[in-house]
């Protein structure tokens, strides 16, 4: 095979490592003028995310719910539809985490099926409404979501605080009964089973969407909208299950924070410990080319950068919250399709 | 009178009725006890940087350019403007430097969509994620500290006194480029220009348009105006900046522009209409006898949930420009 002819066939591939080195080259870029050095901050994040067993543990606790709220984006992405209410859902599901968690004793084993599973179902519930307004009065889901987002912030710090707080510790929740949590999967660091259960949920969707005839219906409307018409598909049933499945793994993300990651099993009064979770499973998302499962290599891949930022923090000083504008900077990149025009034209030559 | 027939039709008749049940609002509060002028003052605060953004963006759409990175451009001029103010030691230049900063950023966008021919709503998207990281960021390198800045004072802008209480400089900007993006939008060829290269491209290119240089243009002033809007949320009004400022606006503004089919003139009124609500909520919740009882928390839902009734209530057949968020090139 000719090198163009390995472009071709791992175009997508290649095209979300070569946008992720763009952000990388313009995240030193925006270290510079701040006094950082970029050349200590870089080896200190690939060490930080890499460096030993239990960073690569950790690394994959980070992108644990990023994977099911880049799930939440691409199963929008497949219907058609922009879906960005991921953040607010993902609230809500660790809205419902906790209550079931910290609040109600249930024998082992049913209390944690049973939080995991009322967390995806408010999850979803959240997710119903900007459906049914797209469907009856074509409100675009941009809008939509996003003030479901706000609204879902306020309601979910009001819950937070006022039902759900730890008695004498304002500043977080209750946390999980020791029945309600995931089993760690190594000592030292904060990976719990719940990965296993978004690693299922992920391929359950890729299944559902590429292997039953509901998923192709799915795929169809957001494909090509007419030829689903001519066949007969019911566009609006497509729309409502594209955005329950979307909810259901915000959900299970939200409930991953709480009942599935240790030390605190407790939601911040601020949702400072889910925030933009919701927001980064975009930039996952589309790194993973809208795919559940090429959303999950992303997912580990960025976060290794959340995790391994905390240690260029820590060695070099600079802010980890440059990660986060680094994969807004990748998504920009992966949006301009010339730029692949321009680098396959000059690998022809 | 052209302006008249518009309102006449059926958006500017709910306009009109929206701005009645406001005028009779304003007086059943002045009876219960709270100041119509504070109510005022308050939502015209509030109806300023979304009247900004939301006419910006009229004239970007107009030409065929959907920027949903709004959003993010008001938080990051609403940092860097603060920069630009301790910089420089002045509000005023706080503003500048947050515009030009939005035009610039609306530059680079405009570029992306039109020789990039990038799909417009991934990278507004990539605008706001950046933004959520850079924002936090750039309040660590600058002044050290998570989240929140407060900067002295005398940065303020400070408002003028008008017969009718205080007035920010920037909202009467934000009515005067109301009024000049109509006068452009709907007297000159710039503007004949404007809405031809978002309703048939090709047309207006055989007629020696140059689509990309109007698409760049207007990305670019609908990016100043933006600029302008999030350099005002922490230098005319709320007197420090965090990274949660923007809290939805730049959406909100997206909501008023969809409502106002593209009009500055009605886009201005939408934001009035989302600015008393927002205001009302500030209002309300400061008075005694409420505050105890509703939290805080569902006065901070108001905007969101107001915008969500409006765009399901009023937002029907509207009809856009046939050729907006498509890239043109030559064949």
């Amino acid at each position: 095979m000719k090198l163009p002819d390995v472009i071709t066939r791992a175009r997508p591939l290649f095209e979300s490592l070569v946008t992720i080195l763009i952000g990388l080259i313009a995240g030193a870029l925006l270290m510079i003028p701040f006094g950082y050095d970029p050349l200590k901050a870089y080896p200190a994040l690939f060490k930080g995310a890499f460096g030993s067993l239990s960073d690569i543990m950790e690394t994959l606790a980070f992108a644990t719910p990023l994977m099911l709220t880049a799930v939440t984006f691409a199963v929008g992405v497949k219907t058609g539809l922009f879906n960005i209410g991921a953040e607010g859902q993902m609230y809500l599901g660790a809205i419902g985490a906790t209550a079931i968690a910290g609040l109600i004793p249930l024998p082992p084993g049913l209390h944690l099926a049973v939080a995991t599973l009322f967390a995806m179902l408010l999850g979803a519930l959240w997710a119903l409404p900007p459906a049914l307004l797209k469907i009856w009065r074509g409100v675009h889901e941009v809008i939509s979501t996003i003030m479901f987002n706000w609204i879902a912030t306020h309601l979910s710090m009001y819950i937070a605080i006022y039902y759900l707080a730890e008695p004498g510790r304002a500043e977080r929740t209750v946390p999980a009964l020791p029945s309600a949590r995931y089993p760690i999967l190594m000592e030292g660091s904060t990976l719990t089973a719940v990965i296993l259960v978004a690693l299922a949920f992920c391929v359950g969707v890729y299944i559902y969407l590429w292997g039953t005839k509901a998923g192709y219906e799915l795929r169809l409307v957001g494909e090509n909208p007419e030829a689903a018409r001519y066949a007969g598909v019911d566009h609006r049933r497509a729309l409502v299950l594209s955005f329950a499945i979307g909810g259901l793994a915000a959900g299970l993300a939200g409930a991953s924070q709480i009942i599935g990651r240790p030390p605190t099993w407790s939601l911040y009064a601020t949702l400072g410990n889910v925030t933009t979770l919701g927001f980064d499973g975009i930039g996952v998302a589309l790194i993973g080319r809208n795919h559940p499962i090429g959303g999950v290599f992303a997912a580990i891949l960025y976060g290794a950068l959340q995790h391994g930022g905390r240690y260029m923090e820590y060695h070099a000083g600079v802010s980890s919250e440059l990660v986060r504008a680094i994969n807004g900077l990748i998504v920009i990149a992966l949006a301009v399709p010339e730029v692949w025009a321009i680098i396959s034209r000059r690998l022809k030559r | 009178m052209k302006f008249l027939s518009r309102l006449s039709g059926e958006r500017g008749f709910w306009i009109i009725i929206v701005l009645i049940l406001i005028a009779l609002a304003v007086l059943g509060i002045e009876k219960a006890g709270l100041k119509p002028i504070s109510l005022l003052e308050a939502a015209l605060l509030a109806m300023t940087p979304l009247a900004l953004t939301a006419v910006g963006e009229c004239i970007n759409e107009k030409a065929g350019v959907i920027n949903i990175g709004l959003e993010g451009i008001l938080l990051i001029t609403a940092a860097v403007g603060v920069w630009g103010a301790e910089l420089f030691g002045n509000g005023i230049t706080g503003l500048l430097v947050g515009m030009v900063t939005g035009a610039f950023i609306g530059f680079l966008f405009g570029l992306v969509s039109v020789y990039g021919r990038a799909d417009q709503v991934v990278a507004g998207m990539g605008i706001n994620i950046f933004a959520l990281g850079f924002v936090p960021y750039l309040l660590m390198a600058i002044w050290a500290f998570p989240g929140i800045h407060m900067f002295r004072r005398e940065l303020m802008v400070r408002p003028m006194y008008t017969f009718f209480g205080r007035l920010s400089p920037v909202t009467a900007a934000a009515i005067v480029f109301t009024i000049l993006a109509h006068i452009l939008l709907h007297k000159t060829v710039l503007g004949f220009r404007i809405r031809a290269a978002g309703e048939k491209p090709e047309a207006a290119d055989v007629a020696g348009v140059r689509i990309d240089r109007i698409r760049i243009l207007t990305s670019t002033i609908g990016g100043a105006l933006c600029g302008l809007g999030g350099a005002f949320l922490p230098l005319a009004w709320f007197g420090g900046v965090t990274k949660e400022m923007a809290a939805g606006r730049g959406f909100i503004a997206l909501a008023c522009v969809v409502f106002a089919g593209l009009e500055p003139l009605l886009a201005l009124a939408a934001a009035f209409i989302f600015g008393f609500t927002e205001g009302f909520g500030y209002s309300v919740a400061i008075t005694p006898g409420v505050k105890e009882v509703i939290p805080f928390y569902f006065v901070n839902m108001i905007p969101y949930i107001t915008t969500l009734l409006v765009v399901t209530l009023f937002i029907g057949r509207r009809r856009f420009p046939a050729a907006s968020g498509q890239p043109y090139s030559r064949e």
